[in-house]
């Protein structure tokens, strides 16, 4: 263990790393973030799922610095009278643990249909290959909508609020797919012809085993860097969707569903129920970007154009 | 060229009946059209004959087919909530998305193609840095969240552009447009910057990096090199090369500027086919919703179809390595 | 088009020519000192291993160099004007007119979505003021006179509709379309096949002959330069060793090092014996050695060649300048 972080630091990926000023600012803010998310339950100064707490005679307070503010709540209340300091920690979670769920989602099942799709080929990959270009031609957001519509429809909506959270991961995960199905196989078919696959054939080993234990590890690059920004766009798709009433309920609110909320109420002046979860949402969204620029830039910039 | 455009043709209607039978288990699965015609106040008996009379204990493949045949005629079933066919419902309401699209992708290309060339040929001037780092910021807000501040900041703060609905329509043998008044227009401004402000962060980097990219050719050197000027080199030779990539992404976006409207209708109370979807959702109305996936999937695949052939009308290379 | 003869005694004269490379880890010089002339009509080879800074040379004439490489000293006089002092304007008027250029990979040099048509009259359209019939016979008459059958038909297509013969062709006819004083041909052959690649020669070598263009061939191909050139310039870690008539230059080479490229073609070496090479590798840009550039790798080298940069110095009674401290007084 010590040997690999060893060699990690004398890595060119550290190198950059420690030079590229944005990148390293970047991973201090999400590491922060990540931090003060996971923590909420333990850092939040008030618990927002915890009804009896919430008086709804304090709803709609501003910020504690301005004028109708009040010291208990920095950065005001929401139209139910929920701190939404704590709420936004709480929604922060939430964006983190579906956004990280829905990448595993996604990457296993990309993974295993592009391993599948390049290493097979033929008609299979053919098919394979010509469904994840229909689904990407719907745009994941479309998709993922269309998903959480039809869901909602079948179980109803008391039922989804109740099943939010995986259901969003099982969207999410079945919406973006194509994207690492498409990277994994590209990888697998530059791979495929490289002479330790045919070496290992030689030697008798089974499809399988090439396929997972030696080409596998190859494709690892490309998906890291893919992950950082299929994140990014995980928690922007939850965000969306619980914006539009198809993700997470108002009573268990993420940043997307906060904003949703207080969208009305900026016409009667009270913006930060909006706002700070909107910045929020953005700071976060963006320093995942931005490592995602640098990790691409330096394992591999023709990659990811999109 | 025309084999080219037969292959293409023929794979968008394999495609469409895919779309097609999806869109066909959902209304099966989940739909009720009994309620969809009668409400819901009429007794059981009379819904199971009715059930039979509609072919609903039919086979599914029986049904299926019945479905794509009424497809074909432009029947899509009935709305529940609007208590009139679905397509009529849709055919009403598009005429505003495809404004509102319309104007979006003007916006993109008229502000993508010269910021993504200038920042391709001058890198490290002070704007060229301010728009790349703008882009990165672009690409992280949500399109709803820039609606939203939008809004904030024209309509509520400084009071210059209208905040919801399309303001005035004039009606040109049944398409509602909102071109012909300055209400609708103003009305238009908003939204579509909204919706535009999804897609320019990305075409502008794309175009630049294609751009950055075709700038260090041979052929662009030897252009140079014989002495042409500029302009010439930049608009003629390197234009050319740069897009054709970009219009392959931009046939792709497209989709992705349509599922948009989902969000950025939503924000504008902009009563199109976005909005529509997600009323009908709200209200369980499994028929349009059925209608609206028909609907926008025959546009994508027809958009998308469109966009191929153009592609290989203009890269002569494509017509013929497709024969391979 | 040009009609008038260029007026003063060399059509060519490159004087301490110096290109620098501004990296971020410091300064590069790609080449130091180089002069050397080219007369009217007259067929000079510019030789040299890869990176020896032979195509810099020729970008150099042009002030082709791309950033963030630039041109830091020296002189090189065209025609009487010195086209360092120009501006990229007036250089416009220079380039692809009095003086074109000829690639190395003709796949890669001409536009792929562009036809050929569009390719050889934007040339004429720039730097002439002929209207468009008058342009497009001029274009039909240059593919004729390098032999492309049936040229109306070629116009409307586009490159990879040629084989890179052709192509090549194509790109020649292109450079004589304003009938240039000079074409500078940057390893014109390197990218085709052998049988190809002496046909491409032979017609440089006629058109440049008829036409009474100057050639400026920059290559790594002794044997071409061998049977094209008049005079050769050999190049060697960015500076001139040795220049002079090209038949007596690989007669009798001076340097060490033109002595090794001689020796080391396949034609030199007795049938069973061992190809003679030059040990080690010519030096990067960044390892340049202290003194003469190839002393490590010279038989002949002394103390005085590790510590002293040789001058170019003219060989008494031969036409020939050597930068080899052997000749020096």
């Amino acid at each position: 263990m010590k040997r690999r972080w060893k060699r990690f630091k004398e890595s060119y990926l550290y190198y950059s790393f420690k030079r590229d000023r944005v990148a390293v600012a970047s991973f201090i803010t999400l590491a922060l973030l990540i931090t003060l998310s996971v923590a909420s339950p333990l850092i939040a100064p008030y618990n927002p799922y915890d009804t009896a707490a919430i008086d709804v005679m304090d709803s709609e307070i501003p910020p504690s610095w301005m004028d109708e503010g009040d010291p208990r709540f920095l950065l005001g209340t929401d139209i139910q009278g929920r701190d939404m300091l704590s709420t936004m920690l709480y929604g922060m979670r939430l964006s983190v643990i579906i956004g990280c769920g829905a990448v595993l989602l996604q990457a296993f099942l990309g993974i295993v249909i592009g391993m599948l799709s390049g290493y097979v080929g033929g008609k299979v990959d053919a098919f394979l290959m010509r469904m994840a270009d229909v689904q990407l031609s719907f745009s994941t957001l479309m998709v993922a909508i269309l998903i959480s519509a039809i869901f909602q429809l079948a179980f109803g909506v008391g039922r989804y609020e109740e099943l939010a959270i995986p259901l969003l991961v099982l969207i999410i995960g079945l919406a973006e797919w194509p994207q690492y199905a498409r990277t994994v196989r590209a990888s697998v078919l530059g791979e495929k012809n490289k002479e330790y696959v045919e070496a290992a054939r030689i030697i008798g080993l089974s499809s399988t085993r090439i396929r997972w234990r030696h080409i596998l590890p190859n494709t690892m690059s490309p998906v890291l860097v893919i992950s950082t920004i299929q994140v990014a766009n995980a928690v922007m798709s939850e965000a969306a969707l619980s914006f539009l009433g198809l993700g997470m309920p108002v009573t268990k609110p993420s940043l997307g569903s906060l904003i949703n909320a207080g969208f009305e109420y900026i016409f009667s002046g009270s913006w930060w129920i909006t706002l700070f979860p909107g910045l929020l949402l953005v700071v976060f969204v963006l320093v995942i970007n931005l490592l995602g620029d640098f990790l691409r830039d330096t394992l591999n910039p023709k990659l990811y154009k999109g | 060229m025309f084999a080219f455009i037969v292959r293409r043709v023929s794979q968008a209607i394999i495609v469409m009946l895919i779309i097609g039978l999806l869109g066909f288990s959902i209304k099966h699965q989940i739909g009720d059209p009994v309620r969809d015609i009668v409400g819901i106040s009429v007794s059981a008996v009379e819904r199971e004959a009715l059930r039979d009379q509609l072919g609903l204990n039919d086979p599914f493949v029986t049904q299926y087919v019945r479905f794509v045949r009424n497809a074909l005629h432009g029947d899509l079933g009935m709305s529940f909530f609007f208590k009139k066919p679905t397509l009529e419902v849709i055919l009403a309401k598009a005429p505003a998305t495809i404004e509102l699209v319309l104007v979006s992708s003007l916006i993109i290309i008229f502000v993508s193609i010269p910021l993504g060339m200038y920042t391709a040929i001058y890198p490290r001037k002070l704007f060229s840095r301010i728009v790349m780092g703008g882009s990165i910021v672009g690409v992280s807000i949500p399109v709803f969240l820039t609606a939203i501040l939008l809004i904030y900041l024209f309509s509520v703060e400084l009071h210059w552009l209208p905040s919801y609905g399309r303001g005035q329509t004039v009606n040109i043998w049944g398409w509602e447009t909102g071109f012909l008044s300055l209400d609708g227009l103003a009305h238009l401004i908003l939204p579509s910057i909204a919706l535009s402000s999804i897609m320019l962060p990305l075409f502008i980097r794309l175009i630049r990096s294609e751009m950055m990219e075709v700038l260090e050719t041979e052929y662009v050197k030897f252009a140079w090199a014989k002495g042409l000027a500029p302009h010439r080199v930049w608009f003629v030779h390197a234009f050319k090369n740069t897009l054709l990539p970009v219009i392959t992404v931009g046939g792709v976006q497209l989709g992705i500027l349509i599922a948009f409207t989902i969000l950025t209708e939503t924000v504008f109370q902009w009563q199109g086919m976005g909005f529509m979807f997600l009323e009908a959702v709200e209200r369980s109305d499994t028929s349009l919703l059925v209608a609206y996936i028909i609907v926008v999937g025959a546009l994508f695949v027809v958009v998308n179809t469109i966009v191929d052939v153009i592609y290989g009308a203009v890269n002569p290379m494509v017509r013929i390595t497709e024969r391979k | 088009m040009n009609n008038a003869a260029p007026t003063t005694d060399h059509l060519l004269e490159v004087t301490n020519l110096e290109v620098t490379f501004a990296l971020r880890t410091g300064n590069l010089t790609a080449i130091d000192g180089v002069s050397f002339t080219l007369d009217r009509s007259e067929r000079v080879g510019l030789v040299g291993e890869s990176g020896a800074g032979k195509s810099v040379t020729g970008f150099a004439i042009l002030n082709l160099i791309s950033k963030p490489g630039y041109i830091s000293g020296g002189r090189v006089l065209f025609d009487g004007q010195d086209l360092t002092r120009l501006t990229d304007t007036e250089m416009r008027h220079i380039r692809g007119n009095r003086i074109s250029m000829v690639f190395q990979d003709p796949m890669m040099t001409l536009n792929p979505v562009l036809s050929i048509g569009t390719q050889m009259m934007e040339t004429l359209k720039t730097h002439t003021d002929l209207s468009h019939e008058e342009a497009e016979a001029v274009c039909l008459d240059k593919l004729r006179k390098v032999y492309i059958p049936s040229p109306e038909q070629r116009l409307k297509q586009y490159p990879h509709e040629f084989s890179g013969g052709m192509r090549q062709r194509i790109v020649v006819a292109i450079a004589l379309l304003t009938n240039p004083y000079l074409i500078i041909a940057d390893e014109p052959t390197t990218a085709l096949d052998v049988t190809i690649q002496a046909e491409i020669m032979d017609l440089l070598l006629e058109l440049c002959a008829s036409e009474k263009t100057g050639l400026l061939l920059i290559t790594h191909d002794l044997a071409v330069v061998s049977q094209v050139t008049q005079k050769i310039v050999v190049m060697y870690a960015g500076k001139i060793v040795e220049m002079g008539p090209t038949a007596e230059v690989i007669a009798s080479p001076l340097h060490p090092y033109t002595k090794g490229l001689i020796n080391a073609l396949p034609e030199s070496c007795r049938s069973g014996n061992r190809l003679n090479q030059i040990p080690g590798m010519m030096p990067t840009l960044m390892g340049i050695p202290a003194g003469c550039a190839f002393h490590p790798r010279c038989e002949m080298r002394r103390r005085k060649c590790e510590e002293t940069v040789p001058t170019l110095v003219c060989v008494k009674d031969m036409n020939r300048i050597v930068a080899c401290h052997l000749f020096e007084k």
